[in-house]
């Protein structure tokens, strides 16, 4: 098969790095070759932070680059807009439609966007879900993460149990059941 | 397929692992984006290896140098500004050899993701006479740190192992090993080869360049020095990570692929010339590869078609190479989101304090340079570990103790114990009246929470005696040292303003763990839209949990808040209100 190129943006601290070892894990365990980009250091205080995840049958390069994502997950709809070039023309984006204000625009030096989904949605495949409010619901704020990848789940190569098989192997013991009901979640609301 | 375990790893975890599997005893680092993951992986196989924080990269290179002496395999990890701090024992141990095989892993941070600079190791181990081994992907991490031990003690040099942010912070597949049972060498006393005095010395350069042309020789034939013959119409030389992009552009073109990039493989890569038609060099930063082959009148395309800065990519080698423009959508114009403190980071009381008396910040290394951005604008000047203190001394010294009374020097705890505290004490000595702000947030924050010298806990877990920064300051001769809560915004300013008015070193603690840290419940606190006079107070330290509401009151964003309180305190209406009491 063709390397199917992931990316994964977001703020630093939203959770990136656990969600591309999800997707890292998943890809493993299916067989293939696969290469993980992520960022760790500075950019993680609450920068505008991006993962990338390659898995195929041989994978070179370990970044996407522009033009070449076939899933793009978007934890923010800034850092949706940001990377959306990234994005193949057929390409799906997942976009958790929630707003966290950069620097400028606390300040008043820059304006958030208006209309991020709207604009996305002119040019690309989109879809949409309020993760950190969802979450809430389940009982946990941290949670949205896993039900954006239900949603992206629906665009890759794994089964469900793939899926239920890597979250067990990866978050914490404790957080393992709600982590499942958030994927739930995403997973059927397409 | 083989059968071996089969594993996905980051670059990092792939170096500890290629480590413990040849067989490594000690090691010795300190933390540095993007090398600090190196000892977090390796301190699993503590039952198997010793490894510790070091408090910099010099007393953790002179850790490993020791141990090779004795007779182990050894290695130091650092970013790559720490090579620059533990240069001096490395640039030595590149005359003495090794007993046990000796490995420095150093980080190099191509497009500065997280450094003050972009320096090229690969110039300053070619400076230091020292091997340089370079992998592009997590499997090559592994194997190549094995070849490492291996020619270091078979070549006699000390290795340097040279990876860059990508490689570091990627991950890929790799198959484990079994660890190898190396037997420890007997130590034998041999001052000509161990004590580094002239006469020693000169001997042993002569013994080195020796070496190390043996060494040239050998990489003609080394497997990871390896050609990729296909089409003859491109031929590219490259190493590391840039090799991933060269497969990815041009997977037609053949390819000498380097896995030691000191010293290089001279006839190897004249042969290879020889053979294509175009010859490219594709390295990142430096032309460090490409200016020795030109010199050598093999003619070459490198740098004329690359940049010198940042990180490479398959779309920029196409570019470049085949002059092949990619359709690319225009990226949308929006607001950048630069990297800051955190939503109750106690850096951001200190700093808005600093902000309010006018002070001017000579700045170091660490979550705390972020002081810089906006809206605190606070920091003046940020250089290296260390050089705050030295900095301020300085200006002082050029132009008066007076000149600096609205100065003061700001330093994390784990940046002073790292080599603040040699400013220090040269304040002290040489009559400085500095004033000093140690940032005391309990640990090494911006890498990511690792432990030192002051807190208590080793990297392999041990609980040990936490130095007293504050009896430390004293005991060099810092007679004004006072600690203060990092958010009591009342006694900060008092203590702050008494102190930069003496003619004497002072040290200010502001003593209060990295809000990450903090395990206990949140307080909730609430912005009161009623009472909210849109003052805009509460907005000026900068805290992103702080928005503003269409009608420009202020709104909180409670899954940001972690209740430092700093807003509540700033408000003199009381709008902000507690809503729920936690631990803090």
């Amino acid at each position: 098969m063709a390397v199917k190129n992931i990316m994964i943006v977001g703020v630093g601290g939203q959770g990136t790095l656990l969600t591309s070892r999800i997707l890292g894990g998943l890809a493993t365990a299916g067989g293939y070759d696969v290469k993980l980009s992520e960022v760790h250091g500075m950019a993680q205080r609450g920068g505008s932070v991006v993962t990338f995840v390659r898995y195929g049958e041989k994978v070179a390069e370990p970044i996407v680059e522009e033009g070449q994502a076939d899933v793009l997950i978007a934890f923010e709809r800034l850092e949706a807009l940001r990377y959306a070039h990234f994005l193949k023309k057929d390409g799906a984006m997942i976009v958790n439609d929630w707003r966290i204000d950069p620097i400028p625009v606390v300040i008043g030096a820059a304006e958030y966007p208006e209309g991020i989904i709207e604009t996305l949605k002119k040019d690309h495949k989109v879809y949409t879900v309020d993760a950190t409010e969802e979450s809430k619901k389940l009982g946990n704020p941290r949670v949205f993460n896993l039900i954006v990848l239900g949603i992206a789940a629906q665009h890759m190569d794994f089964t469900k149990e793939e899926w239920y098989d890597v979250i067990e192997r990866t978050v914490p013991p404790k957080t393992i059941e709600i982590n499942k009901k958030a994927f739930d979640v995403g997973y059927h609301l397409v | 397929m083989s059968d071996k375990k089969r594993v996905i790893m980051l670059g990092n975890e792939a170096i500890a692992r290629g480590a413990y599997e040849a067989g490594v005893k000690v090691s010795a680092a300190y933390p540095g984006t993007p090398s600090t993951e190196i000892s977090e992986y390796l301190v699993q196989y503590k039952d198997d290896l010793y490894c510790e924080w070091s408090p910099n990269e010099k007393v953790a290179t002179e850790v490993a140098i020791g141990a090779s002496v004795s007779g182990v395999r050894a290695m130091s990890c650092m970013k790559h500004v720490g090579f620059n701090v533990a240069a001096d024992p490395a640039y030595t141990v590149s005359y003495m050899g090794v007993n046990g095989g000796l490995v420095i892993v150093v980080a190099d941070d191509p497009g500065l993701y997280s450094s003050q600079n972009e320096q090229d190791t690969r110039m300053a181990a070619r400076a230091a006479q020292l091997p340089v081994l370079e992998p592009s992907d997590s499997s090559e991490a592994k194997e190549f740190m094995k070849l490492a031990f291996e020619l270091s003690e078979q070549f006699d040099r000390p290795f340097v192992f040279r990876t860059t942010t990508r490689l570091a912070h990627s991950q890929g597949v790799v198959e484990l090993g079994e660890r190898r049972k190396i037997v420890d060498k007997p130590y034998e006393k041999n001052i000509r080869r161990t004590v580094m005095m002239p006469a020693n010395a000169k001997l042993r350069h002569v013994e080195i360049e020796k070496k190390n042309l043996e060494l040239a020789m050998a990489a003609n034939t080394l497997a990871v020095n390896r050609v990729e013959m296909k089409d003859t119409k491109i031929g590219v030389i490259t190493s590391g990570i840039p090799y991933q992009y060269v497969k990815e552009a041009l997977p037609e073109a053949s390819v000498l692929k380097l896995g030691m990039v000191n010293p290089l493989p001279k006839n190897l890569i004249k042969e290879f010339a020889s053979k294509v038609e175009k010859l490219y060099i594709v390295e990142e930063l430096d032309p460090v590869i490409e200016e020795q082959v030109k010199s050598w009148g093999v003619e070459a395309a490198g740098k004329e078609l690359f940049t010198v800065q940042g990180e490479y990519s398959a779309n920029m080698i196409r570019r470049a190479i085949l002059r092949e423009e990619p359709d690319i959508a225009v990226p949308a114009k929006v607001p950048v989101r630069p990297p800051i403190l955190c939503p109750g980071c106690p850096h951001r009381s200190v700093y808005y304090v600093v902000k309010k008396l006018n002070l001017h910040v000579a700045g170091d290394i660490g979550c705390y340079t972020l002081g810089a951005v906006a809206p605190l604008c606070v920091v003046d000047t940020t250089i290296c570990m260390g050089a705050s203190i030295s900095s301020l001394h300085g200006m002082e010294k050029a132009k008066g103790k007076d000149y600096i009374k609205n100065w003061v020097a700001a330093i994390g705890d784990s940046t002073f114990l790292h080599t603040g505290v040699n400013s220090l004490m040269n304040m002290v000595y040489n009559n400085g009246t500095g004033t000093v702000l140690i940032l005391d947030n309990s640990t090494t924050g911006m890498t990511g929470h690792q432990d030192h010298a002051a807190t208590g806990r080793t990297l392999q877990g041990d609980p040990t005696y936490a130095i007293d920064i504050p009896a430390l300051c004293r005991s060099i001769g810092v007679k004004n040292v006072t600690e203060v809560n990092a958010f009591d915004l009342e006694a900060l300013e008092r203590v702050i303003r008494e102190e930069t008015a003496k003619d004497e070193v002072s040290v200010i603690i502001t003593k209060t763990p990295c809000v990450l840290l903090s395990k206990g419940k949140k307080p909730l606190y609430t912005a009161c839209e009623d009472k909210c006079k849109k003052c805009g107070m509460c907005m000026k330290p900068g805290c992103p949990a702080m928005t503003k509401r269409e009608n420009g009151t202020i709104r909180i964003d409670d899954t940001m808040c972690t209740g430092c309180g700093l807003c509540k305190d700033l408000c003199k209406f009381g709008a902000i209100e507690l809503v729920k009491a936690g631990d803090r």
